[in-house]
């Protein structure tokens, strides 16, 4: 079915990607307003709009019980590149230096002996409350 | 005639195009040296990426702001990735569900251990109140951490760096901490990288497995949304 008449594409559908991308935006969208509308009351409270967003969307997943083909392949490809959205925010290391030379020992080592503790502890909690569930830790 | 390359240059350097531009080359040349390693995690893109670009960026004289005129349509695609994360989640649904319990009390193990551990440390080592407050969120993801950092009294922008930087160290180190662990349960890792280490660390675990990520996302969100509320019992109780 379309305008030119033409015989409708065979399967697999082509792929509805404005569709996908609306559907982000969209639910990103309503999580930032949800917590402007919070803000605007209780300013003290801290918390990402696209996080509630990602809440929003997996309502909506569950709630259709399907996932188009589109927002499958955009989210995925989204994600198997996430590494490279990091990349402006790592550059603005360049904004510290004075600040990173004065504290960068001390701060270099809290970072890796905490981000390792955390690691420790909470791979190990995960895996001790797994087995008393009497689950497979492995 | 020969073209006037210094004022192409000023035009160029000037351009959010050059930057863009800049940005998906060191990405790409960042990603080839990655695969070219096997994936060694030492050879982390984001850190080859960022290092590459910070290089230019020293070399020409421009300042972030002008950079980040390009680099900004990247960094938008933040907030959508965010949400893309619920697909992955939904798709695992089953394994999650069955994990409720212990990434409940993981989160809760972890969230504390970070933020105590962080301050603790750098609090013993003599940093002033400032850089301790605004080390205390370093792993949330980073909107939610500058938050943090301002209601704390800290310096948001500082915790921006140190946040990027605690994403990097969690994500060079997961897969050989917990390969020489032997542990193999990869939604526990992907849990435990997550909440150490928010997004960056999220980016690492879906190169290693599907399962690893979606816990790393989903540890991501819960840990931000832990961290906040613990600033909020912390500062009720403080002030």
């Amino acid at each position: 079915m379309n305008d030119a008449g033409e015989p409708s594409a065979p399967s697999p559908a082509p792929l509805n990607l404005p569709r996908a991308i609306l559907a982000l935006l969209l639910c990103q969208l309503a999580g930032e307003t949800s917590i402007l509308a919070v803000r605007s009351i209780y300013p003290e409270i801290a918390f990402p709009g696209p996080v509630v967003g990602m809440a929003l969307m997996f309502v909506l997943l569950v709630w259709r019980k399907g996932l188009d083909a589109g927002l499958d392949a955009t989210s995925g490809a989204i994600l198997r590149n996430l590494s490279l959205l990091f990349v402006p925010a790592a550059v603005g290391i360049v904004q510290y230096g004075p600040v990173l030379r004065q504290f960068g020992v001390t701060l270099a080592l809290a970072l890796i002996a905490s981000t390792v503790l955390t690691l420790l502890v909470t791979v190990g909690v995960f895996l001790l409350v797994t087995r008393l569930q009497g689950g497979d830790a492995e | 005639m020969t073209p006037d390359i210094v004022s192409i240059w000023v035009y160029l350097s000037a351009s959010p195009l050059t930057w863009l531009t800049a940005t998906l080359a060191a990405y790409v040349a960042a990603d080839w040296v990655a695969v070219r390693l096997g994936r060694h995690p030492l050879a982390n893109p984001v850190v080859i990426a960022a290092a590459l670009l910070a290089t230019i960026l020293l070399a020409t004289g421009t300042d972030y702001g002008t950079y980040f005129e390009g680099a900004q349509f990247v960094h938008f695609l933040l907030g959508p990735a965010t949400v893309a994360l619920a697909v992955p989640l939904w798709r695992n649904l089953a394994t999650v569900r069955r994990a409720l319990l212990p990434m409940a009390a993981a989160l809760l193990a972890g969230s504390v251990t970070a933020a105590v551990s962080a301050v603790g440390i750098a609090w013993a080592l003599g940093a002033p109140a400032g850089v301790l407050a605004s080390l205390a969120p370093k792993s949330t993801t980073a909107p939610i951490a500058m938050e943090l950092s301002k209601s704390l009294g800290g310096i948001p922008a500082l915790t921006a760096v140190l946040v990027v930087m605690t994403g990097i160290i969690g994500a060079v180190v997961v897969t050989p901490l917990m390969n020489a662990l032997g542990i193999r349960n990869f939604a526990a890792r992907g849990f435990a990288v997550g909440v150490a280490s928010h997004g960056i660390g999220t980016a690492r675990a879906f190169q290693v497995s599907e399962i690893a990520g979606t816990f790393a996302g989903i540890a991501m969100g819960l840990n931000g949304a832990l961290t906040s509320l613990l600033v909020l019992v912390w500062l009720a109780f403080a002030g």
